[in-house]
């Protein structure tokens, strides 16, 4: 299930801008933005607020269609792909874990994660088996039956995990997925997070407030006004102590 | 995704707000109900008109003095009994032949009284109508030709002058005039709103000396087949012109009543059908509109099912299988309802309501056709809603 490992990357962004029309004056959220997502990838994207870095997921994630720029996920060109087929291209490759969950009500937690298994046609009892499997691994064997309401915040994030992954996506991307939890269980999040691209080689993109959160990850980017920064700070102390 | 899984969730929805799709199904359940309850009762009463002119006899032929046209008052006749013979001559067959002239008149039979129809005929009635005589027997020819005082009683005559008696052989007076009852017809209930088991049957000659006349209201021919039907009916009507260059005569078959009350009919059932199409409609808009509702309550949804794969036409299939499943329930409780409806209305009321098949299927099939039409705009603008926007909505 897992994307075929290899050299070319998960996702290519260059130079990818996004403009939205307000009121009819246009307002750049992404003024130019390149960035490439290997196989297996960990990544941490941090930056104030509106800096644009929700937009950039969206992007990265084919939810959304940049305004100029080339952008490439699994191989392929957004540019060139119909709505249809950049859905195909999400469930196929893509994972996405949200700050707000984003479970469905009145579904039990194992509809929930087989959802994107269903918009590829497979059937009820392959489906459930799979997602079954899925909760397992995120620790919620014990909860299949539970819905949204009747879970924790930890837990309703964790079957939100384990419905991004439920493809065998080659990139999980999270933006704040702790945002709406206390400490604790946010720090239990992000380590099932990281096992599991340390685990199953599932490139992981994080969006993160947290420094500490951030400098785990392999590679960080800092964004500020619709650009991505070189982060000067980190580096400079390194750069010091190689010679 | 599959079809199976889309009605699944479409269900699924639906039972989440239950009073709401209950709502709104009831301007379906109310519209299909009064289209198959209007159109039972339409196609019922046509199917009884029907049966009561087929039930007149077959092949008949009603020569009046007029034009035949609904709701024009009846030309005063100007036939006597030698425009009948004449007529007989053109027919060939006396047989074939039937007169009616008609009086309202008091019957009486010792206390017992009605007011009833009179009517003088001749012999050949029961040949030309259907009408059979229970017990004793009808008029014979000798009776018209020498006047006799004689009658016959329609069995609800009978019943209200003579209880459980037998009439036959019994006196009844007509007009202030004796009569001897020789015969009582069996039971035939109602034809075009006439009791016709409320009748006396005279020798004609006899009742144009009741009646102080010597007009005939109209005759009636059986033709020998259906294929010579018009043919005999223009020799007659021709014949009678010749007769009476001042008065136009119509012929008029069974097929020709049948048309005009057909239509008539047809017409009443198509208003009402329409009346009640009218509900369906209304009921449609409220499908629509519950259905925009739910479409922006649930963006969210929506958006979270985009970006986990969801194509646009997933979306819409979704969302057009709820509108479609909101109808076709609706639709199948207000085919129950009708049905019920139609059967109660039957049973208790004079009307006659048929269900037919036809109907069941139409009204099925317009409830699915108004959910696929109100739902297809809300299942378009859910289809084709921004995943990022959608995933953003609260
Ligand atoms: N649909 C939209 N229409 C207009 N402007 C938008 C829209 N979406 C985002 N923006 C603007 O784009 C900029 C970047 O927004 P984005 O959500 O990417 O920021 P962010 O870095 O994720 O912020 P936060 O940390 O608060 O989540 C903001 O200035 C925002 O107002
Ligand atoms: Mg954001």
């Amino acid at each position: 299930m897992t994307a075929a490992a290899g050299t070319a990357p998960a996702i290519e962004a260059v130079d990818v801008t996004r403009t939205y029309e307000l009121d009819g004056v246009w307002v750049p959220a992404l003024r130019g933005v390149t960035l490439t997502v290997a196989q297996g990838d960990h990544l941490a994207i941090i930056g104030p607020s509106g800096s644009g870095k929700s937009t950039l997921m969206h992007l990265l994630g084919g939810l959304d269609r940049p305004t100029s720029g080339r952008l490439v996920i699994g191989g392929r060109d957004v540019a060139g792909l119909s709505p249809a087929e950049l859905a195909r291209l999400r469930n196929e490759t893509i994972g996405f874990v949200f700050q707000a969950f984003h479970l469905l009500p009145r579904t039990s937690a194992l509809d929930n994660v087989a959802l994107p298994l269903v918009y590829r046609g497979m059937g009820g009892a392959a489906r459930r088996r799979q997602a079954a499997a899925m909760l397992e691994r995120v620790g919620l064997g014990h909860r299949v039956r539970h819905r949204p309401s009747q879970l924790s915040g930890g837990e309703q994030q964790r079957v939100a995990i384990a419905r991004a992954l439920v493809t065998g996506p080659a990139v999980l991307l999270a933006d704040e997925p702790t945002g709406n939890l206390d400490t604790a269980t946010g720090a239990a999040v992000l380590a099932l997070l990281e096992s599991m691209n340390a685990d199953s080689g599932v490139a992981l993109v994080l969006v993160t407030h947290d420094r500490e959160v951030a400098l785990r990850a392999r590679r960080q980017i800092t964004m500020r006004d619709g650009v991505v920064v070189p982060p000067a700070a980190p580096r400079i102390p390194r750069q010091r102590e190689e010679p | 995704m599959r079809l199976a899984e889309a009605w699944r969730v479409a269900l699924g929805a639906l039972r989440a707000n239950r009073l709401r799709s209950g709502l709104t199904m009831l301007g379906v359940v109310i519209g299909v109900a009064a289209v198959v309850v209007l159109v039972a009762i339409g196609t019922g009463a046509k199917q009884t008109v029907e049966q009561q002119v087929e039930g007149l006899g077959s092949n008949l032929l009603i020569v009046v003095p007029g034009q035949v046209s609904f709701g024009s008052a009846p030309t005063l006749s100007p036939l006597s009994l030698s425009d009948v013979e004449a007529v007989t001559r053109v027919v060939g067959d006396r047989s074939r032949v039937a007169v009616t002239v008609t009086s309202g008149e008091r019957v009486q039979a010792g206390t017992a009284a009605k007011f009833t129809s009179v009517l003088g005929v001749l012999e050949t009635t029961p040949q030309v109508f259907i009408r059979t005589v229970a017990r004793g027997s009808y008029l014979t020819r000798s009776d018209v030709d020498t006047a006799r005082r004689v009658a016959v009683l329609g069995s609800a005559v009978a019943s209200s002058l003579f209880r459980d008696r037998d009439p036959v052989g019994q006196q009844v007076t007509i007009a202030g005039v004796r009569f001897r009852v020789i015969g009582v017809f069996a039971q035939l209930g109602q034809s075009l709103g006439i009791d016709r088991d409320d009748e006396v049957h005279i020798p004609v000659t006899t009742a144009h000396r009741l009646f102080g006349t010597g007009r005939v209201d109209g005759i009636a021919i059986k033709a020998p087949d259906r294929e010579r039907i018009d043919e005999l009916g223009n020799r007659v009507v021709a014949e009678l012109a010749r007769r009476h260059p001042d008065t136009e005569f119509s012929a008029v078959t069974q097929e020709q009543i049948l048309g005009v009350l057909g239509d008539i009919l047809g017409v009443l059932t198509g208003v009402l059908a329409a009346i009640a199409g009218i509900s369906l409609l209304v009921g449609g808009v409220g499908v629509s509109n519950i259905m925009l509702v739910s479409v922006r309550e649930r963006t969210s949804e929506i958006g979270l099912r985009k970006a986990v794969g969801a194509r646009p036409r997933d979306i819409g299939v979704q969302f057009l299988l709820e509108a479609v499943l909101l109808t076709t329930l609706g639709g199948g409780t207000g085919m129950a309802l009708g049905v019920a409806a139609a059967s109660l209305v039957s049973a208790l009321s004079p009307v006659p309501a048929a269900i037919t098949w036809w109907a069941l299927a139409l009204a099925f099939g317009v409830s699915a056709a108004v959910g696929i039409i109100f739902g297809v705009v809300p299942a378009q603008r859910a289809g084709r809603l921004d995943p990022v926007v959608a995933l953003r909505a609260e």
